[in-house]
């Protein structure tokens, strides 16, 4: 896209302003047009509800400076979820000057259920008809111009993560911002409904409010809270209009009024849909259609689960292994090289085991295996096989009083607790999003697999690391019980949308690799630097043997650890692989085995995949739940592992 | 007035066929506390009597005689749960009990002072549910004659779940909160629609369906309470 920076005058600047916000359902690739528009990196994949705050950007174009806005996705305007009533309000109080409806051409009824609804609203509109291509290989064809003109809005073809059609679109919506255009549509209900419309609206031109009053006249007849609330604080009054009209159109038809007004929507946006597409021959997606069926089978969907899961970890752990014993013997080279160079005195080493080694240790022991798990999880994000993974879960999840649609954040709790704790934000209601996320806070993460791999795996065979993994699930199955018996409710029905496979392209997974691992370079790596130097300096003033002490009763007595993992513990808060590269640096070697048995390696790691959420994940349970909730988290968690780690120890200690 | 007994039995048949679905043996005898073979005796002879029709494997369902018996019980029943709740403030918890013993010695004449005291309320307050309108011409409320009528129609409808993986069905009505019916509205779960079943999960897990070009899962819970009328392909 051409970009030019402007030189024109202040006055001028200003004109030349726009807002823009990105509106429509979940999953139609809102946040693949804003990652073109504003070369950011919003979270994309395939998967319904992953843009859960809305995110702001800025594009220069020829003179325009436009701010773009990403929203989460929506179905309607009314007010099931926190999201929709964000999104009308911001659409209908903070007008954007032009919102861009981006619309899924192979779900063009849905879609435009709430395109009508946006209409309502009236604000500059441009839709983006996104996804053509997947339409395609669906057999469907949408004419573009015959939508433009049934909706009298403004309709620009586009293809998101292949750019074709955003320029066109960026130009649409500068054209409707300087013509100013208005959609004119609205929606025309039976006579019977209509009259009854006309006549509450007219009763609501005088009230105050951002919102259009036949816009308030319907959502009044709906039953809309928020509306009600505008409404009847102005003109209590009219509190009887609406339910005697409501009455009458309930006595005609039979049905609730939203049921009669919802229908009368879906009849309008089921006749446009109509009218512009055109069915062609199907092609065979034959491959795709049998892996749609196969994966949600009652008993093959979960034999693909199985084997999927598995081959993920396993995959993960052959590759970092490998990795990292190539990578070892390399820097082993470069350690005789720097003795060589710089001899052994004491700066020499100070500025080794100080600062290179936690730089070689973050590489040799985290990046082989947390590059692949990144991938992996990104692959599986694009392709759509999480909400199947929900899908099939629903039913365990109920356990824990959340539905299906919980598992996906917790699958994304293996990369990272943070995002995933965020993304608890697509479960409906408080209390779900509150268990969501403490159950995603005791996701083992990467940074956590990384330790089991690099201890258990490696030193007592996998067997013993299944067992682990296997030890936690039961863990978190436990713990995610006792937190749905403290906060108990009947869990929300799942309701999700089943996108269709992809097939997930390098490109997107190369770049959010990357961008993962950009930020993994530029947090972890300071952090597990300074640490490890901090242990250095500590080490030589002494510090460390007071800490030890202090903390030997609990590590050495309780747990039967070796009393330097008590200052491992510690500094695993800031990030866990800590846990493992201070060991190593602590411990003066990276062979193990030599230090610890197995049973304190199992316990250890147990301890470590349990205790505590690192500090960026406190900082997020802050942000989502409040600091009481989040202390309560922590503090059951640590006393939870410190319990644990002893009962283990003791057990193990009759077995081996 | 049919016997105490019978009168457990009508109720219990009822509480199914409310929401569409055929009554079971096995589901009766744990609705009331007895064996499986008595339930099966009693049914026949409650057939004999004309108050239900029963197909074996299948279960039963009131016919129109049962239906009356049982809605006067059931009236009854959940008008005193209300008075216990609202006049007298008994506890939410205990007011089923009470009420399924009090039930049986209403008159009717105390029945509609009840009604008119309550000043015709539409739900109980145990579980929501309608309280089925008084056999006079006067209804209490015009939603609930409008969901006897829509109930009795039922008969020929059926709950998402029964049908299988393939069958498709016509969207008669969806019962349950306000929430989660505006949101299977707004997902195109419209009255009329035509809906597939493309996959069932097992454990009492969703269900796939295809919906307006689009793929959907739908909680157990919540399509129980979807009515369709089955469709052929
Ligand atoms: N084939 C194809 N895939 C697309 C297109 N646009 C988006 N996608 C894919 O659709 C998926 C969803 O895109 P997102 O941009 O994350 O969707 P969103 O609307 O932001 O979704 P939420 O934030 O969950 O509401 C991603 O996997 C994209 O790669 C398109 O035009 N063609
Ligand atoms: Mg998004």
């Amino acid at each position: 896209m051409s970009q030019e920076t402007s030189s024109k005058g202040e006055d001028d600047k200003k004109r030349r302003h726009i807002r823009i916000a990105l509106a429509g359902n979940a999953n139609v690739g809102k946040s693949v047009i804003f990652n073109q528009l504003t070369g950011l990196h919003q979270h994309i994949g395939n998967w319904p509800g992953k843009t859960v705050e809305r995110a702001e950007g800025t594009l220069s174009y020829r003179g325009y400076t436009i701010d773009v806005l990403d929203l989460p996705g929506i179905y309607s305007l009314s007010t099931y979820s926190i999201e929709e009533v964000i999104s009308r309000q911001y659409i209908a109080v903070e007008k954007p000057d032009v919102v861009v409806n981006v619309v899924d051409a192979s779900v063009l009824e849905r879609n435009l259920f709430f395109t009508i609804q946006l209409l309502e609203i009236a604000p500059r509109m441009v839709i983006a008809l996104n996804q053509i291509d997947m339409a395609e290989k669906k057999g469907i064809k949408v004419n573009h111009e015959k939508l433009e003109k049934l909706l009298g809005v403004p309709v620009v073809p586009t293809i998101a993560p292949r750019n074709v059609g955003i320029e066109e679109l960026v130009e649409k919506v500068i054209e409707v911002y300087e013509k100013d255009v208005r959609p004119l549509f609205t929606l025309k209900c039976g006579p019977e409904v209509e009259a009854r419309i006309e006549k509450l609206s007219a009763l609501l031109r005088e009230i105050k409010s951002p919102y259009p009053p036949r816009w308030m006249a319907i959502k009044l007849l709906e039953g809309d809270e928020e509306v009600e609330k505008i409404v009847y604080s102005e003109k209590p009054e009219l509190e009887q209009v609406v339910k005697a009209l409501g009455a009458e159109i309930e006595e005609i038809h039979g049905h609730s009024v939203s049921s009669v007004i919802a229908s009368e929507r879906y009849n309008l946006a089921n006749r446009i849909a109509r009218e512009c597409t055109e069915q062609l021959i199907r092609k065979r997606r034959g491959f795709i259609e049998k892996l749609e069926e196969a994966t949600v089978h009652p008993v093959l969907g979960y034999m693909i689960m199985a084997v999927v899961v598995a081959a993920l970890f396993y995959g993960v752990f052959r590759f970092g292994d490998f990795v990292t014993a190539l990578l070892e013997s390399l820097f082993d080279m470069v350690k005789v090289a720097y003795d060589g160079w710089f001899g052994t005195g004491f700066l020499a080493t100070l500025i080794w085991d100080g600062i290179i080694e936690g730089l070689i240790a973050g590489i040799t022991i985290a990046l082989p295996y947390i590059i692949p798990f990144y991938i992996a999880l990104s692959i599986l994000e694009d392709s759509g096989y999480l909400p199947r993974i929900a899908f099939l879960m629903d039913a365990a999840m109920h356990k824990i009083g959340l539905h299906g649609k919980g598992f996906i954040p917790l699958i994304l709790g293996f990369g990272c607790n943070v995002p995933a704790i965020l993304g608890c934000r697509i479960m409906e209601t408080d209390r779900e999003r509150l268990i969501c996320g403490f159950v995603a806070s005791l996701i083992p993460c990467a940074a956590t697999s990384v330790i089991v791999m690099g201890l258990v795996a490696t030193y007592m065979g996998t067997n013993w690391a299944i067992a682990l993994y296997i030890l936690d699930f039961a863990i978190i199955l436990l713990l995610g019980r006792i937190a749905f018996k403290a906060a108990p409710g009947e869990p929300v029905g799942l309701i999700m949308e089943m996108p269709a496979y992809r097939r997930p392209t390098i490109s997107v997974t190369a770049s959010k690799t990357w961008f993962r691992l950009q930020d993994f370079i530029f947090t972890a790596f300071p952090i597990m630097i300074a640490g490890n130097f901090v242990i250095q300096i500590s080490s030589l003033l002494g510090l460390l043997d007071v800490a030890e002490k202090v903390m030997s009763p609990v590590i050495v007595g309780w747990l039967g650890l070796p009393a330097a993992t008590g200052i491992t513990l510690t500094f695993g808060i800031l990030r866990k692989e800590l846990t493992l590269i201070l060991l190593a640096s602590l411990m003066g070697t990276t062979n193990f085995a030599a230090v610890m048995t197995p049973v304190q390696m199992f316990v250890y790691s147990t301890v470590v995949m349990v205790y505590i959420p690192c500090i960026a994940t406190i900082a997020v349970l802050i942000k989502e739940f409040g600091y009481k909730r989040t202390l309560i988290i922590t503090l059951v968690e640590i006393g939870f592992a410190i319990l644990l780690g002893g009962v283990l120890y003791r057990i193990l200690g009759i077995l081996f | 007035m049919p016997s105490r007994s019978v009168q457990d039995y009508l109720k219990a048949i009822y509480h199914f066929n409310e929401m569409g679905l055929p009554a079971k043996t096995s589901e009766i005898a744990s609705l009331i506390g007895v064996s499986p073979p008595s339930v099966t005796e009693m049914m026949k002879k409650l057939e004999k009597r004309g108050y239900l029709q029963y197909t074996p494997y299948r279960g039963a369902y009131l016919t129109e005689e049962g239906w009356s018996a049982a809605e006067k019980v059931m009236r009854k029943h959940r008008l005193l749960e209300r008075f216990l709740t609202d006049i007298l403030g008994i506890d939410k918890e205990k007011v089923h009990e009470q009420a399924c013993e009090l039930e049986h010695s209403l008159s009717d004449e105390v029945e509609e002072a009840l009604c008119r005291v309550l000043k015709h309320p539409d739900t109980c307050p145990d579980d929501g549910k309608m309280i089925p309108p008084c056999s006079k011409e006067v209804s209490s409320c015009l939603e609930c004659v409008e969901m006897r009528r829509r109930v009795r129609k039922g008969r020929e409808l059926v709950p998402l779940t029964a049908l299988n993986v393939g069958e498709e069905g016509v969207i008669a009505f969806i019962r349950g909160g306000r929430a989660a019916v505006q949101r299977l509205m707004d997902m195109g779960l419209t009255q009329g629609t035509r809906v597939k079943v493309l996959a069932s999960a097992p454990f009492n897990g969703p269900l796939e369906l295809m919906v307006r070009g689009a793929n959907l899962a739908i909680g157990r819970g919540l399509a129980r309470r979807i009515f369709v009328k089955a469709a052929t392909p």
